[in-house]
């Protein structure tokens, strides 16, 4: 870089300051080259295609499955809407309004499950001595690098007609026939509860292990019971941990594709098998692309009361 | 005697805890177990044998899906790794050099879109480009690959990026080594735990990757994952737990290598 392209300030200030400017320059550059391939490849291979879905949600769909190259509201339309073929008029897509609802509920359904058995599991790894809570953690990563779909296999293989679920309780008299649960809901909450667990317990470990005992210690010397303790004190310190848990969970489960069409059969879909088959039999490219979308905006609605409770939590404790 | 708190001891969360724990394994458990039984019926134990092992193995539709599966992952995660690593040394130890967040926001953004999502997005764009230009191939599944392991390889390299010491290194360049020769004596050796574990967890990730494949995968690019999702339709049977307990071992075996190297602290 010559002196032409300095700043005055740069020209005023002592040579010391100039050279330090220039090296500080130099550096800014080498670090634009070095982040250059990672950047191009998102960008070639992330962001451009995901302005190509919102580019094909937007383009009328011709009667082969392909697209026409002409704008058109329709695949949005269908999103929520059934056109009658005769008359033309609109009525509410029963089926698809069906399979939105499903997925918040599983998704929500899912996110409680996991806050209930992940807050205090990570918990109870973040307070074991420092010896044997590595692990602890390593017990719970575990199951996590392992491949999702064999995970989701054997929660199958569990909950059969004849698997080890149905054969126990038949054992404990506690039923008299075999229950189905496969190709359930229930069986989609469960593997998704299964499944993503331990992404609600890793973040919460972590808020966890930023706790200052005396904290605790202090509200249960003043008399507050183990209970409020918890909830007043503990509780809010990890709220950072339990949102970013909460939404590690929310967000594979409402996208979920590979759950529901292992264990939830062929009739239980959620919004991810919908898009699916947008692409498969139902060769209708545009209302596929829209759903996606309507997914990212469902997600995005889950982000905005995340982000006031972490904004509201703004204030320290202690 | 004095009340004291015992963080320990909150009642009922060591019994949640353990509950989580069961959840987590039993299934596993239940599933390698499985993968032993001598019988052709899943849910009746008939004995230990290697059968299932033996019929996976010898299985060339099977042969065929981990072979493409190994190469693509061992590829992508050296690809992803690479590109992770130059990303990593741009955007960590420079509090002077304002775009670092938001380069770190573009590098983990495949991070915060459903697995879907890029999916359809990524089916979109190849078949444009499979129509444009008229390759089809590997190409397609190797970059979608990179691309998704990218955010995996940047984390743990970053993360030890930061906790190294930068004094070392001025150190060298103060003692007139050449910033080529700071990099490959000083920088690299103590940057190499922080890299191996972003290869080996991108690895992990591009292997048991099943939804953005099974978009994008045209006739004969099965990878295991997707083999084994087609197979599940045809119902499930015990050699299917062979190849799943083969994988869990693999992961799992990557894992343990992993969490040794990180204990190296820098």
């Amino acid at each position: 870089m010559s002196l032409a392209d300095a700043r005055p300030a740069d020209l005023a200030a002592p040579p010391a300051r100039q050279a330090e400017a220039r090296k500080s320059r130099r550096e800014a550059r080498t670090r634009w080259w070095l982040a250059t391939p990672a950047l191009l490849t998102i960008a070639a291979l992330s962001l451009l295609p995901l302005c190509i879905v919102i580019l094909y949600s937007v383009l009328e769909r011709d009667s082969y499955g392909g697209i026409l190259w002409a704008l058109s509201g329709e695949a949005w339309i269908e999103v929520f809407f059934q056109r009658d073929i005769f008359e033309g008029t609109l009525a509410p897509a029963g089926a698809h309004l069906a399979i939105l609802w499903r997925s918040i509920r599983l998704a929500l359904i899912t996110t409680g499950l996991t806050l209930l058995i992940g807050v205090p599991t990570a918990y109870f790894i973040g307070t074991r001595p420092a010896h044997t809570r590595n692990l602890w953690l390593f017990a719970i990563t575990v199951p996590f690098w392992t491949s999702l779909l064999i995970r989701i296999i054997a929660i199958g293989e569990l909950i059969r007609r004849d698997g080890l679920v149905n054969a126990a309780l038949l054992q404990m008299g506690l039923i008299d026939e075999p229950l189905q649960m496969l190709f359930t809901d229930f069986a989609i909450g469960l593997g998704m509860t299964y499944v993503y667990l331990p992404l609600m317990v890793l973040p919460v470990y972590a808020a966890v292990q930023r706790l200052d005992p005396r904290l605790m210690e202090a509200a249960y010397d003043l008399y507050a019971s183990r209970a409020r303790t918890f909830w007043r004190v503990i509780l809010p310190l990890i709220r950072p941990g339990v949102i970013a848990g909460s939404l590690l969970v929310f967000i594979p489960s409402l996208g979920d594709y590979v759950t529901p069409r292992v264990l939830g059969g062929g009739s239980n879909l959620m919004i991810g098998n919908l898009i699916e088959l947008q692409f498969g039999q139902g060769r209708n490219w545009p209302l596929g692309a829209a759903l996606a979308l309507t997914l990212m905006i469902l997600i995005g609605l889950a982000l905005i009361p995340c982000a006031r409770l972490l904004r509201g939590k703004a204030a320290p404790h202690g | 005697m004095a009340r004291r708190f015992d963080p320990q001891t909150l009642p009922g969360f060591g019994a949640i805890a353990a509950l989580a724990f069961a959840l987590l394994y039993l299934p596993l458990i239940v599933l390698v177990t499985y993968s032993f039984n001598a019988g052709d019926l899943i849910g009746r134990w008939e004995g230990l044998s290697w059968r299932w092992y033996a019929q996976a193995l010898s299985n060339a539709a099977i042969q065929d899906a981990a072979l493409r599966s190994l190469v693509l992952a061992l590829v992508a995660a050296a690809l992803s790794t690479a590109l992770a690593v130059l990303a990593a040394l741009a955007t960590t130890r420079a509090d002077q050099f304002r775009p670092r967040h938001a380069i770190a926001a573009v590098i983990n953004q495949p991070l915060v879109v459903p697995e879907i999502v890029m999916a359809v997005a990524l089916l979109l764009l190849f078949s444009m480009l499979r129509q444009a230009t008229g390759l089809s191939g590997m190409g397609y599944l190797l970059a979608a690959h990179v691309t998704f392991c990218i955010p995996f390889a940047y984390l743990p390299v970053r993360a030890r990026l930061e906790g190294m010491d930068a004094n070392l290194e001025r150190a060298a360049a103060d003692l007139y080594a050449s910033p080529l020769t700071v990099f490959r004596r000083i920088t690299l050796p103590l940057l190499a735990p922080g890299i191996l574990a972003g290869f080996m967890l991108a690895f992990v990730i591009s292997l048991d990757n099943v939804v953005i494949s099974q978009f994008i995968k045209t006739a004969g690019q099965e990878t295991l994952p997707t083999y084994m999702l087609g197979q599940l339709r045809r119902g499930i049977s015990a050699e299917i737990y062979a190849v799943s307990t083969m994988l869990v071992g693999l992961s799992l075996l990557i894992l343990t290598l992993s969490f040794l190297v990180n204990r190296t602290r820098p």
